[in-house]
């Protein structure tokens, strides 16, 4: 599991998830999940459409990506913003179905794609990853501010000077990278399962920001690091374990928020209680 | 000369082919299913919902290969089992709908993953994520066209039962409890109808062009149109017009180049009904100074119930 063929892929999952992780808080403060979905899955033609030119995928990825970025940001301006998602990711997808009748790809590559690949990550992919993912980690250090304010509150932030919508298009474009770097790895289907199910439970756990974050990447990485493990040894695909431990965490997440409520209220009635007697 | 431009639009063999009927007719259908049930869905704000639907649903359909039961029943009762699971983990309060919906997909997605591979590895039939996910219109089998028919008079009987309830809680949750409406019940029935729409539109034209029709048409429509019944009509033409244009211009493709390779009927499809919705923002635009009136108010203000309040 620890041989040579795989610290490639310990290198790049690590990356992903920590990354993942991070830019997930925004997704779920910001109600993304659906953005999030839509820009993996709409990216994934670019794949196709880069092995029709004869290009490196991620490089399809990217472009492909960052037009869904910007699609979705120009057409939420005049309109509503889950009918603009939805709309441009049929639109990457239409694409993609031309492109894929054009070349003669494998299933088994396109359903690795959709799904993820453990075993598929090759030598010169390791260094582009990891780059993306130190952008996408800074771009997200820069705007903390402004995106945090943004997020909680748009009319505060519009009151400052900040524009929302030039911060949703920002936001979106750091989605688009984190797409196209965990794509290869995780599959475009379950890349948005990472941005979501982690920093969901993060959140039930901590109200300070800092401390979810945090949080929420390190739920990530276990996520990763167990899926690709029992994918190793079970050989059934990664994006399943990826899914189902992203709602789990979800559900312990939601467990922990209950739980909490169910004991601070008992306290409450024992204090409440004590006083009567 | 009519004559030879007929020809070039349609070009021979059109209206005999067989496989063009079944797609004319099951795209038909789905596509006028998914624009009334789509009107309400993007009235609701819920497209997400729907396309995660169509997603979960194709996980049905892996399994249905696998166990060897009909891909209805597996695209149906994924849809159905995954909506319920929305419902109860709250897809109805605006507040955490998006995350809940996310968090359904994501665990559909994942065992879809996994039929997927079992599908590979037992049965060999590889091509199963293609299939599923983008569908392939011309290879549809005329023998599923009367459940189809069966299935969509179900949903379209249903939304008829909770139609103006429906409308009313669609345009304001508080107006609609007000006036005795159950609002829980109304939604859960639009629920069930968004999954077995689109179940039926996932298994028959795929996933892609099964979030197209249930959002495009009916997004486009609720920007020319004033009225709910109206706008429900003219996402049902849209929907019919783009699906239609598409299945003709994907025949007509086969003919474009010299090594007649066909473009996919779902790049087209998609690629009408997008034009369409750009070209209804420009039209709502202008109508706007003419009718300013904002949706659906107009038809609840003309009421029979309005004059017994009043």
């Amino acid at each position: 599991m620890f041989s040579g063929f795989m610290a490639n892929t310990w290198i790049v999952a690590t990356v992903v998830a920590a990354v993942a992780g991070v830019v997930g808080f925004f997704v779920v403060i910001r109600g993304s999940s659906f953005a999030a979905h839509a820009l993996p899955l709409g990216a994934f033609p670019g794949a196709a459409a880069a092995s029709l030119l004869g290009v490196n995928a991620i490089f399809g990825l990217v472009v492909f990506s960052a037009v869904g970025a910007i699609g979705i940001g120009q057409l939420s301006k005049r309109g509503k913003r889950d009918v603009a998602t939805a709309l441009i990711l049929v639109v990457l997808l239409g694409l993609g179905a031309l492109f894929l009748s054009m070349t003669s790809e494998y299933a088994p590559e396109i359903y690795s794609l959709l799904f993820g690949e453990v075993l598929g990550i090759a030598k010169d992919e390791v260094g582009p990853i990891i780059g993306l993912g130190v952008v996408a980690v800074l771009a997200i250090g820069l705007l903390y501010r402004p995106l945090m304010l943004s997020s909680i509150s748009p009319e505060l932030g519009e009151v400052q000077g900040i524009s929302t919508s030039k911060m949703e298009l920002c936001f979106l474009l750091v989605v688009a990278l984190v797409t196209a770097m965990a794509l290869p790895v995780v599959g475009a289907l379950l890349v948005f399962s990472l941005m979501v199910g982690p920093p969901a439970a993060a959140r039930a756990f901590t109200n300070r920001p800092q401390v979810a974050i945090v949080l929420s990447a390190a739920v990530a990485l276990v996520t990763v690091w167990a899926s690709i493990a029992i994918s190793y040894e079970s050989n059934w695909p990664v994006g399943f374990f990826v899914g189902g431990f992203g709602a789990g965490s979800y559900f312990i997440g939601r467990g922990w928020t209950w739980l909490s409520r169910a004991y601070a209220t008992r306290a409450d009635t024992a204090v409440e209680l004590e006083h009567a007697a | 000369m009519v004559d030879a431009l007929l020809r070039s639009v349609f070009e021979p063999g059109l209206f005999s082919s067989g496989p063009v009927h079944t797609a004319a007719i099951i795209g038909g259908i789905a596509a006028v299913v998914s624009g009334v049930v789509g009107t309400f869905t993007v009235m609701r704000g819920q497209s997400f919902a729907g396309h995660a639907l169509s997603d979960v649903s194709a996980a049905g359909g892996s399994a249905s290969f696998l166990l060897g039961i009909s891909p209805l029943l597996g695209f149906v009762g994924m849809a159905g089992i995954a909506a319920g699971g929305m419902e109860m983990i709250g897809v109805q309060r605006a507040r955490g709908r998006d995350l809940a919906t996310g968090i359904v997909l994501g665990a559909g997605l994942g065992l879809a993953a996994l039929l997927l591979y079992f599908d590979a590895t037992f049965t060999s039939t590889t091509g199963a994520a293609i299939t599923v996910l983008f569908g392939s219109m011309f290879a549809i089998s005329s023998s599923t066209i009367p459940l189809v028919v069966a299935f969509s008079l179900v949903a379209l009987g249903m939304i008829l039962v909770v139609y103006r309830p429906l409308i009313l809680s669609s345009v304001s949750t508080e107006l609609a409890q007000v006036r005795g409406v159950r609002v829980r019940l109304t939604e859960s029935i639009h629920l069930l109808t968004l999954a077995l729409a689109v179940a039926l539109s996932a298994m028959t034209i795929g996933a892609i062009l099964s979030t197209a029709l249930l959002i495009g048409p009916g997004a486009a429509a609720l920007r020319v149109a004033h009225r709910p019944a109206w706008a429900i009509f003219s996402a049902a033409l849209i929907g019919l017009g783009t699906t239609w244009g598409g299945i003709l211009l994907a025949y007509d493709s086969y003919y474009w180049s010299s090594d007649h390779r066909g473009w996919p009927v779902s790049f087209f499809v998609v690629s009408l009904i997008f034009i369409a919705y750009l070209v209804s923002g420009r039209v709502g635009a202008r109508s706007t100074h003419r009718a300013p009136k904002p949706l659906a108010i107009e038809e609840i203000s003309s009421s029979p119930t309005q004059s017994t309040r009043s």
